[in-house]
């Protein structure tokens, strides 16, 4: 393999990468304060990608209006999930939240059928994304580069938000005791809402960005992206919005890799992903940069 | 008379009932009907199976799919003749032994079974050293796992292709007479001491160790044979249905029978087979949505999908609003149905 590939290679593994630790930021946060999985979280991203789809093309809105729009809406549908089907279920018992998760998962993808219909819809991608520039020899399409410095803005907001504000301060208080959380007059379902809106927004932000890379807009666009970045997260260390970041990038490279250095086993891509999930669990359980979980009851 | 040997006597009177409306529908029933009939009990056989871990147990297992899939298709290959195989692979020719072998469908439903509870052994180590979400995420990665697999392995499953062309080896007697076995073998189990002890997990695992219960033994136990029902069940499917791809065996298989126990009830077998029954029966009722219909005045254009639509929001509301489902924990018992009949209970 020359060096040109190897490259090219780290590039788009970086850039798959940063769209998994996005949407690993949503698992983590929610996991960190309700212990559960979001199992809706990845169908955020094709709720995301076809309200960008419909405000550019029923509204007509200029990109640089429409995508941030979308990515409120988004953010807006988390709360609006949190308040319908996980909220009811606070003090059941977590086996029913879970399938409640996985309900609300396929009740998303499954309305995204009934009214836009299973066939995939282009995305419109902006022409400033489209542009092919080479960078030592090697064609890149600036969208790719965009993305890591997309995510890293928003993560250095985000993390602003978690440790520089009061809300902040509110949602690490509620990821490690409820109790005391109420107890020092806080809001506590306000806070988790602000958590869901948060997650959904980046989600959405990864979701816009995939269905760029990838124009193929259909209702079950989300499904694998959002498993992969739930073990991203994981692999990070669940709880940890850095480590989320850190453990996305850690896939993406490792599947844009393996595919790169041994393209025999391509097939077997989508099973990578699970295969470092049982091992982060077998040898490691906490992740790369996580604590031990408090088992909340 | 004991009441012991009254029940018996009633479940095995139950059981003649059954298989006298069976013989009727076999006799006199429609193509349809037999179908739906079919399919209602391979429906009670997986959710009785998968009841056991998920509610009983208390553990939420998301990998039913793969062992579905491991025994479909093991019974798949093994009632082919080599002739059949021949034609079938074409790309890639089968792989030494599988090629060759060829036994009678009970013995390959057993060993589907079988092979569906050497894998479910295979994975236990890292599936039970978590539990909750961890447990659900790890078991739903095997069933994606399984089905690259299925899609990869050419020279085993013919890939994307899949397997078609199977002998409809799959009638009433076969399916009912499993799900009546598999309904009488897990009872037992349940009111046997392993299924007193898988309860005590499922309702303080620190508690049950402290009363020298060993959980990863017991989970173990429940697995393998959930997955042993599953695999079985998957054979009668494959030979139900005579065309297997991996596309069939989707977690949207899961999803269904997480559907069936909820509504039934997680914990309750007798909840197991009334949500498999209802779903099978209401599955087919419910396609109405997704068909035009013409009401003279009105004209309703199907809705696709729609159905799933109905199956999420039932199984969110019964979620939210009715965790009990129809059964909650309780069991169908003689006891019971006698009483409300006014048996009056004599002396014994």
């Amino acid at each position: 393999m020359t060096g040109t590939i190897l490259f090219q290679q780290l590039i788009n593994g970086i850039s798959l990468g940063s769209l998994y630790g996005l949407v690993a930021i949503g698992y983590t946060m929610v996991y960190g304060i309700l212990r559960l999985i979001n199992f809706a979280h990845g169908d955020l991203l094709m709720f995301a990608a076809y309200t960008a789809i419909y405000l550019i093309g029923i509204f007509t809105l200029p990109w640089q209006i429409s995508f941030p729009l979308a990515m409120v809406i988004t953010g807006l549908m988390g709360i609006v999930l949190d308040r319908c089907a996980y909220r009811p279920l606070r003090d059941a018992p977590r086996i029913s939240l879970l399938i409640s998760a996985i309900g609300a998962s396929f009740l998303l993808e499954n309305l995204a059928i009934v009214i836009i219909g299973g066939i995939p819809k282009g995305f419109p991608r902006p022409p400033m994304f489209d542009h092919v520039i080479t960078i030592l020899g090697v064609r890149v399409q600036v969208l790719t580069l965009y993305t890591p410095v997309i995510t890293i803005v928003l993560l250095l907001g985000l993390l602003y938000i978690v440790y520089r504000t009061k809300v902040g301060k509110a949602m690490r208080a509620a990821s490690k005791d409820f109790e005391a959380t109420r107890l020092m007059g806080i809001n506590l379902d306000r806070v988790i809402a602000i958590t869901f809106f948060l997650g959904s927004f980046l989600a959405a932000a990864g979701g816009i960005m995939w269905a760029m890379k990838y124009p193929q807009v259909n209702p079950f666009m989300g499904v694998f992206p959002g498993l992969k970045a739930f073990i991203a997260a994981v692999l990070g260390g669940i709880g940890n919005i850095v480590g989320a970041v850190i453990g996305g990038f850690l896939l993406g490279l490792g599947e844009i890799m393996i595919v790169a250095f041994f393209p025999e086993v391509s097939q077997y891509k989508d099973a990578f992903a699970f295969v470092i999930l049982i091992l982060v669990l077998l040898f490691r359980p906490t992740g790369i940069m996580g604590e031990p979980m408090i088992d909340k009851t | 008379m004991s009441k012991e040997r009254r029940n018996l006597l009633l479940n095995i009177m139950g059981i003649l009932v059954l298989f006298v409306i069976l013989y009727l529908f076999n006799e006199y029933g429609t193509d349809y009907q037999i179908r739906i009939l079919n399919n209602m009990a391979v429906f009670i056989t997986l959710a009785v199976s998968y009841n056991l871990v998920n509610g009983i147990c208390g553990i939420l297992h998301l990998g039913p799919n793969a062992f579905i899939t491991i025994g479909a298709y093991t019974s798949a290959l093994l009632t082919m003749s080599a002739a059949e195989k021949q034609m079938t692979y074409i790309i890639v020719p089968l792989v030494w032994p599988l090629n060759v072998l060829h036994t009678p469908f009970v013995v390959s439903l057993l060993l589907g079974g079988l092979m569906a509870a050497v894998f479910a052994f295979a994975i236990s180590f890292p599936v039970f050293r978590v539990r909750g979400d961890y447990l659900a995420i790890v078991t739903l990665g095997f069933g994606e796992v399984i089905r690259v697999l299925a899609n990869a392995l050419q020279g085993v499953t013919n890939g994307p292709l899949g397997l078609k062309g199977l002998v409809p080896y799959t009638n009433l007697w076969w399916s009912w007479g499993v799900a009546v076995l598999t309904i009488i073998a897990i009872t037992k189990l349940i009111n046997s001491s392993y299924g007193r002890a898988m309860k005590s997990i499922r309702e303080d695992e620190i508690a049950a160790r402290a009363m020298g219960i060993d959980p990863f033994k017991h989970l173990l136990m429940a697995f393998l044979i959930s997955a042993f029902f599953c695999g079985v069940a998957g054979g009668l499917l494959a030979h139900l249905i005579t065309t297997i791809s991996p596309t069939l065996f989707t977690f949207f298989l899961t999803f269904n029978l997480l559907i069936i126990i909820v509504v039934g009830g997680l914990g309750s077998t007798t909840g197991a087979v009334i949500g498999a029954a209802l779903f099978a029966w209401g599955g087919e009722a419910l396609r109405i949505v997704e068909r035009p219909t013409d009401l003279g005045f009105l004209k309703i254009p199907g809705i696709p999908g729609m159905r799933m639509v109905i199956f999420s929001i039932i199984l969110m509301l019964v979620i939210i609003f009715a965790r009990r489902g129809i059964m909650g924990r309780s069991e169908f018992s003689w006891d019971w149905l006698l009483s409300k009949l006014g048996w009056k209970e004599k002396g014994f």
